[in-house]
């Protein structure tokens, strides 16, 4: 994938987060996918994500496997680690890179072949050890890199470029998350951007894995009539089911955010994540409920968007793990060695 | 010593696989069976004297549940073992009050099925046998410990922080042990939490993963594993050797290809792991021959990972992982420093115009890394795709070689750090025998046996891969060279023959692959089929 450097162009007036960054600050690489491709949009939005949730560039750490989505790693947050493994490997690497520093915020970019193919069982585990990271799914139901083949995501009866029909059913990335226990699962759409930064900077201040499949079209091998993934296709049955604002710790209620919500989840450092809209019934902490909503939304063919479950309760893999608050990494030799004379209690002698 | 191929005294507490075991006993030996059923008179032979006791009889009388009934039987059998082979039975005694502290009504029980045994041994037979049993003091420095308790506490001792597995035989102890001796030393005394993380992965190809994953965010990470496991990581590893992360891998040999015989023991993944991934790979490895040799290479494995950037696999096997071994006791030398090998604090960033991350390489071939989380001006992308020594992604035939032949001559650098090989050349014998890891004790005892035949020959235990000067050296000064080593297809001897200069044809091979540990007979019979042709 290559990778091109981007001139960095700062404007005078740009705003400057708390760290006096701007957003230049927070891109990468210049993109080298098509386009109009779905996936540069995400980059945009994870961008702006970054540079308002505040986090220093160095603290960011970038995890992809293979594919179209793989790159993007490279297109943002210059100043941070990435890491671009193996197809479908990306989540036991970023388990280990999050076990050894918890104090990264880990950003994992893949896509429909990498996470619901080659790499489900990995997202499904990931998912259990509920991993606090970021794990993005830019979603469009086809191979792009090896030229359009369908995907596990691709709808029954949606067609290729070709004309050739899909006959296996999908594997939707939210409700595999709903039945193996997901923490944080949201959907949104490459198209609509409001819609995706709040979601994300939600995504990044939960405790623990949060999960954003985002559909994401193809603008070379998927976006004709014919494909369920396509621009059109998904403004056309994109539903908002739910609709919340992300509210940071101790800021000032501006008066875009409204004061009220229907449902308000705070979120373990402070912030508050405010539903804004949800449908009658719906309960985003509610995993049956929400499992009922969504099946019977597919049912009616409908595309499904907005943060759909939460829960800030349940333990992540540290927790679970009752590792110390220093990242592993930075526990000094001293305290890891017991010293030769513990050995004396070792063995038969 | 290692073990023998026949037995001065079978127990024979199994009727389906009575006439194997009875025919492994060594002529003049002796066979003990519960004789509560008669013995078939095709097992009977001449030549071994037949001890009969009437477990199942004696315990159907003495307890009353069915299953204690069973159970019981072994204890009465032990009872029986220790009168003919001399134990003193007070120690005996202080053992079960030991095992079963608490548990009265069993250490009662336990106590009146082992006097049941010897009992009926000490009133039938001539006891003790000529094969018995003496208290000695030949083990002064010495400690009974199994390798993969062994090695575990060696990543312990050299701070490793992340563990991550996937269960398998034989290689399954190694890790309860890590976990183990970390709930014991590694828990913070104030805080109560834990400066290690164990993760149970869904399958090899994840360990690995998140071996990669930690090493490169800066912690100490290994996995442990058996043949199947490394067969999975093949993709990650040569990731690993290409990208230059470090690793440290354990792998607890089984007999292969594909499930093989889990339970036995081989030394058959050494090729596919020198060679490990698709492509052009070439990996570090370590052979531990007993426990004592676990724990020393774990720190080394480490070290040399972090030190070049790069999967170490330390080939342990079976017999030495499960076993318990009479063994040099551990020792750990407290002034040990972690080599964290070449990586740039934020600093260090500050001072230097640009970070590349695969230049500029030092003497031995080894560029400076970065870790995520110290500086922004240490970032960059780590990719398996081709890239340049800047770390950018290529396409061009003299970037893409750059990097590749970087990696061989890093890894060529490495020979030098391996531990050297274990030499015993005082012979100055033309014929040399070459081995590695758990054939150790039987190669010696051999050696010994072919003095008596008038066959000399030098020794020489390679201790890792890359080989090193003295490898090389002990190579060229010999004639005939055998290499002795437990697979099939002389995976030691072809490793030689691709990476030194010895001409194949001065390496012989004598191999055991059939699952059992190496015997010192083999060993002889194999020598002495070469010298005699």
């Amino acid at each position: 994938m290559p990778s091109i450097v981007k001139p960095i162009v700062t404007h005078p007036g740009l705003d400057r987060n708390a760290l006096g960054l701007t957003i230049r600050d927070y891109e990468g690489g210049m993109s080298t996918l098509c386009a109009g491709c779905g996936h540069d949009s995400v980059t945009a939005a994870i961008t702006h994500a970054l540079w308002e949730s505040d986090t220093p560039p160095h603290m960011i750490a970038k995890l992809s496997g293979i594919g179209c989505s793989a790159k993007t790693a490279a297109y943002f947050a210059r100043g941070a680690h990435g890491f671009n493994g193996c197809h479908g490997r990306m989540p036991p690497i970023a388990t280990g890179a999050s076990a050894a520093n918890r104090d990264l915020l880990c950003i994992g970019i893949s896509g429909d072949g990498d996470s619901l193919s080659i790499g489900l069982g990995h997202l499904a585990h990931l998912v259990r050890r509920n991993v606090r990271m970021v794990y993005v799914i830019e979603n469009n139901g086809v191979y792009g890199l090896t030229k359009g083949q369908f995907s596990a995501s691709a709808d029954v009866g949606s067609t290729t470029k070709r004309g050739e029909a899909n006959h296996l059913q999908p594997i939707d990335p939210i409700f595999l998350g709903l039945s193996v226990g997901a923490t944080f699962l949201a959907r949104g759409f490459s198209g609509d951007k409001r819609q995706l930064v709040p979601i994300f900077r939600a995504a990044m201040a939960h405790r623990g894995l949060a999960v954003i499949d985002v559909i994401s079209p193809c603008v070379t091998f998927n976006d004709h009539e014919g494909s369920t993934k396509s621009y059109l296709f998904t403004r056309q049955h994109d539903v908002q089911m739910t609709v919340a604002d992300f509210v940071p710790p101790a800021e000032e209620i501006s008066a875009t955010i409204p004061s009220e919500g229907l449902v308000s989840i705070p979120m373990h450092d402070g912030a508050t994540l405010r539903f804004r809209s949800v449908p009658d019934g719906y309960d985003p902490t509610d995993r049956i409920a929400v499992m009922e909503h969504l099946m019977s939304a597919r049912s009616r063919g409908e595309i499904v968007t907005g943060i759909l479950y939460i829960d800030e309760q349940s333990s992540d893999l540290h927790e679970l793990g009752n590792t110390t608050d220093a990242p592993l990494t930075q526990v000094p030799y001293q305290k890891l060695c017991p010293g030769s004379a513990a050995l004396t209690g070792v063995g038969f002698r | 010593m290692s073990r023998a191929r026949e037995y001065d005294l079978m127990v024979a507490m199994n009727g389906q696989t009575y006439a194997r075991d009875i025919a492994e006993v060594t002529s003049g030996g002796f066979t003990m069976y519960d004789s509560s059923w008669p013995l078939d008179r095709d097992l009977i032979r001449e030549d071994v004297t037949y001890l009969g006791v009437p477990l199942a009889e004696m315990c159907n009388d003495e307890f009353r549940g069915p299953r204690e009934r069973i159970l019981m039987k072994n204890i009465a059998c032990a009872g029986a073992l220790v009168a003919m082979l001399g134990i003193d039975m007070e120690v005996i005694a202080q053992l079960l009050t030991e095992q079963f502290a608490g548990k009265e009504r069993l250490r009662e029980s336990n106590q009146r099925a082992l006097r049941l045994g010897h009992d009926f041994a000490t009133s039938h037979f001539d006891h003790p046998l000529p094969c018995r049993i003496e208290r000695m003091d030949a083990t002064r420095g010495s400690m009974l410990i199994d390798g993969n308790t062994a090695a575990a506490l060696g990543c312990v001792y050299a701070g490793a922080t992340v563990a991550a597995w996937y269960p398998i035989t034989p290689s399954t102890s190694l890790m309860d042990a890590f976990a183990k001796y970390c709930a014991k030393f590694r828990r913070d005394p104030e805080t109560g939490r834990n400066n290690y993380l164990v993760l149970q992965a869904e399958d090899e190809l994840a360990a690995i993963g998140m071996v990669l994953g930690a090493s490169w965010a800066g912690a100490r990470a290994f996995t442990s594993t058996s043949g199947p496991g490394i067969s999975l990581m093949q993709e990650l590893l040569g990731m690993g050797y290409y990208a230059e992360i470090p690793a440290v891998i354990f792998d607890v040999q089984r007999v292969g290809p594909s499930t093989g015989m889990p339970t036995r023991v081989q030394q058959a993944d050494i090729l596919a792991c020198a060679y490990a991934s698709h492509g052009d790979t070439k990996h570090v490895l370590l052979f531990p021959a007993h426990p004592a040799e676990c724990f020393e290479m774990a720190p080394q494995a480490f070290d040399l990972a972090e030190r070049f950037q790069t999967p170490v696999f330390v080939l342990s096997d079976l017999d030495i992982g499960m076993n318990d071994w009479v063994s040099p006791a551990l020792e750990w030398d407290d002034s040990y420093v972690p080599d964290r090998g070449r990586v740039l604090d934020a600093g260090e960033l500050r001072e230097l115009e640009v970070f590349h991350r695969y230049e500029p390489a030092d003497a031995e071939s080894v560029a400076a890394r970065t870790l995520p989380g110290v500086s922004e001006l240490g970032a960059y992308f780590t990719r398996g795709s081709g890239h340049t020594i800047e770390g950018a992604y290529t396409e061009y035939p003299e970037e893409y070689q750059a990097v590749l032949d970087r990696l061989t001559r890093k890894h060529t650098a490495v020979a030098e750090h391996i531990p050297a090989p274990m030499v015993d050349d005082r012979a100055h014998a033309p014929l040399g025998i070459v081995t590695l890891g758990s054939c150790e004790l039987a190669v010696l005892e051999a050696i010994e046996l072919l003095g008596k035949r008038e066959v000399t020959a030098d020794y020489m235990r390679v201790r890792g891969f890359p080989f090193g000067a003295a490898v090389r050296a002990f190579l060229d000064a010999h004639d005939t060279i055998v290499v002795v080593e437990q697979n099939r297809d002389g995976q030691l001897r072809t490793l030689l023959t691709l990476e030194t200069p010895v001409s194949k044809e001065r390496l012989r091979s004598v191999l055991a692959y059939g699952g059992y540990p190496l015997s010192a007979e083999d060993v002889v019979e194999g020598v002495m089929k070469i010298v005699e042709a």
